[in-house]
């Protein structure tokens, strides 16, 4: 198969994932039977809760029910929200560039510590530098974000008065606005409220990542080719960064992709934590208001996010692979 | 020296290491198997164990420090006491038997899920093939939680929904690994002997097929109940776990956050090392598991 036929396999792929998301996230807004109930309070009166049903159009059959549904998702509408009254997708998107803003800081300290943390492991493979980082990588992945979070709050923020423990200056929002010198002028003032939020929920990934580029690493490093090369008498520095590193950095890339979801996941709690005010603090809040059409609007927006990503990493790695690029 | 020479010495130096290396190794998995029946027995026979009933309420003793004595009572709360006066060590004790049951059942809910949708996949191809994947790839376009909490909000908090939740959320998993280790045995000779004997198919995944794969699905299991035990703990914190009648660890952190800013923090410590030492002992397992099952698996993980 072709580059192009690759490539539009590829876009099928994302366009079908796209549709399967719209029918898991209104089959689970039905899977406990007439979702009417989650709209109206408990005190609601007979004639309320037919009246909203009808407005809402649960009395329909399921299909035209779910085609209403995708209509709406065309249009950007995905029903008011119950505590804002607003439409759900504009109170998520108001808050998206404050969440997009901690994942991606998240997202480039695990890069920009987990790559070298895995590559200094592997290249000591063994002596107790290597232990320590795996041991301290293993400690990563084990303890709960919200918690570390805590920690860091109640020891760094309140104890030490290092950082300050919760709120923001915003840097994305000016900059969608394509006003880049107000975001240039707030960068100063807005690293110290992203530190803590960022390094907590950068941790899982950061020890994942270094535990994968080691073994990556490691793998490619027993390849016949770096054997070749290491016997051409070229100095150890550039068999690891124009040998090794090149084709151990392929599995980590596809990895990013998935890591950037599950980044996104770990917002909810965090925001949670440090009162950070992005969509994750908003999908607590609606979950204690049981306001379910916020929830189904962040889960699409995150979904929509994801597989965005995800097609674009495949891509990259279409693009970058040579085995598939020269094939 | 000679190439054999060579090679018996390469062959000695690498036994070498290799024993040392299982030795520091060997250290840690020891550890983590004791912790791990320490915390199994807590569980079991923690309501035997715990000093007094993890619910019953004490306003007068409430937020003890710890090693603060009850006057009363004249028993010492070594872990303090929480904001309704309930003893921390007692909540801990019951709050073990959460964890653990809804990580490993659910762990059990997605194992086997996976596993049979991954096996038919693998082994019948075609459509089914098609169809199981297809589905797998949906549900890895979700952030995971995001999901969970959308369930749990439409079906309602409670024990068996969270595993339902939990569990579903892994079978992707099992599913990958199944289906390629499946496609692998399929064309192996013993499965064609087991056909030409006239052996179904059913019989051919079960006793031929399985035992034959289950290794590298034993090695994820251990991770996996190490990272449902953090999403459980994440779903009890966000207050869709079980109600706040059962002690839970999540459940206990998430009743700390409104004390912590006033410095109560022994609330969230202990439940909090307590997650924290469960899930290693399990990704220690895990790590162990993987190099002595099926040393092929390490670039995976």
């Amino acid at each position: 198969m072709g580059l192009a036929g690759l490539v539009a396999k590829r876009l099928v792929q994302a366009l079908l994932v796209v549709v399967g998301v719209t029918l898991v996230t209104f089959a689970t807004l039905h899977l406990g039977g007439d979702p009417t109930y989650l709209y109206v309070g408990e005190h609601a009166s007979a004639a309320q809760i037919t009246a909203t049903r009808v407005k809402l159009g649960f009395d329909l059959p399921l299909t035209t029910q779910y085609l209403r549904f995708a209509r709406g998702l065309l249009h950007a509408d995905l029903g008011d929200s119950l505590t804002f009254h607003q439409p759900a997708l504009g109170v998520v998107l108001e808050r998206f560039p404050a969440t997009l803003e901690l994942t991606c800081t998240a997202l480039s300290l695990a890069v920009v510590l987990g790559v070298p943390l895995g590559v200094f492991a592997a290249l000591h493979r063994g002596r107790p530098l290597d232990g320590g980082i795996m041991l301290l990588a293993l400690l990563g992945q084990s303890i709960p974000s919200f918690w570390l979070g805590i920690l860091l709050l109640l020891f760094v923020g309140l104890a030490w008065h290092w950082l300050p423990i919760s709120g923001r200056v915003p840097l994305l929002d000016p900059l969608f606005a394509g006003d880049w010198r107000t975001a240039w002028t707030n960068l100063p003032q807005a690293l110290p409220f992203l530190v803590m939020p960022s390094v907590t929920i950068a941790v899982f990934s950061l020890a994942r990542t270094a535990r994968l580029v080691r073994s990556s690493l490691l793998e490619v490093l027993s390849q016949d080719y770096v054997r070749t090369a290491r016997a051409k008498g070229l100095s150890e520095r550039r068999v690891i960064v124009h040998h090794a590193l090149r084709n151990a950095w392929l599995p980590v890339l596809t990895m990013l992709g998935l890591e950037f979801g599950f980044l996104l996941s770990g917002v909810v709690v965090v925001e949670t934590v440090f009162s950070w005010p992005g969509v994750g603090r908003l999908v607590f809040n609606a979950i204690n208001h049981r306001d379910i059409p916020l929830v189904e609007a962040a889960v699409i927006v995150f979904s929509l996010l994801f597989v965005s990503v995800n097609l674009l990493v495949d891509l990259l790695y279409i693009r970058l692979d040579p085995r598939i690029r020269l094939a | 020296m000679s190439g054999a020479a060579e090679i018996a010495a390469g062959r000695a130096l690498n036994a070498g290491r290799r024993a040392r290396r299982s030795l520091l190794r060997a250290k840690w998995p020891v550890l983590a198997l004791a912790l791990l029946l320490v915390i199994g027995a807590a569980a079991l026979f923690g309501p035997r164990v715990a000093p007094v009933d993890p619910n019953r309420q004490n306003l007068i003793a409430r937020l003890q420090a710890p090693w603060s004595l009850d006057r009363r009572s004249h028993r010492v709360h070594w872990m303090g006491t929480d904001a309704l006066g309930r003893d921390v060590w007692s909540r801990l004790l019951y709050g073990a038997r959460i964890s653990l049951a809804v990580g490993l059942v659910a762990v059990l809910v997605g194992g086997l899920l996976g596993t049979t949708l991954g096996m038919l996949a693998g082994y019948f191809g075609g459509a089914v093939d098609a169809l199981v994947m297809m589905v797998a790839d949906v549900q890895l376009g979700f952030p995971f939680i995001l999901l969970a909490i959308m369930f749990l909000l439409v079906l309602g908090p409670g024990v068996v929904n969270l595993i339902l939740a939990l569990g579903i959320g892994q079978w992707v998993t099992y599913a990958r690994i199944a289906r390629g280790q499946t496609i692998a045995q399929r064309e192996k000779e013993y499965v064609e002997a087991a056909r030409a004997l006239g052996q179904g198919h059913a019989g051919i995944l079960v006793s031929g097929i399985l035992p034959n794969i289950l290794s590298p699905l034993i090695v994820i299991a251990s991770f996996n109940v190490a990272s449902v035990i953090l999403a459980e703990a994440a779903l009890s914190f966000l207050g869709l776990g079980v109600p706040p009648t059962v002690p839970s660890w999540g459940g206990m952190l998430a009743e700390s956050r409104d004390e912590l800013l006033a410095g109560y923090w022994w609330l969230a410590l202990f439940p909090g090392t307590a997650i924290m030492l469960t899930v290693l002992s399990f990704n220690i397992l895990g790590d162990w598991l993987r190099d002595w099952l099926d040393p092929r698996l390490t670039a995976v993980t």
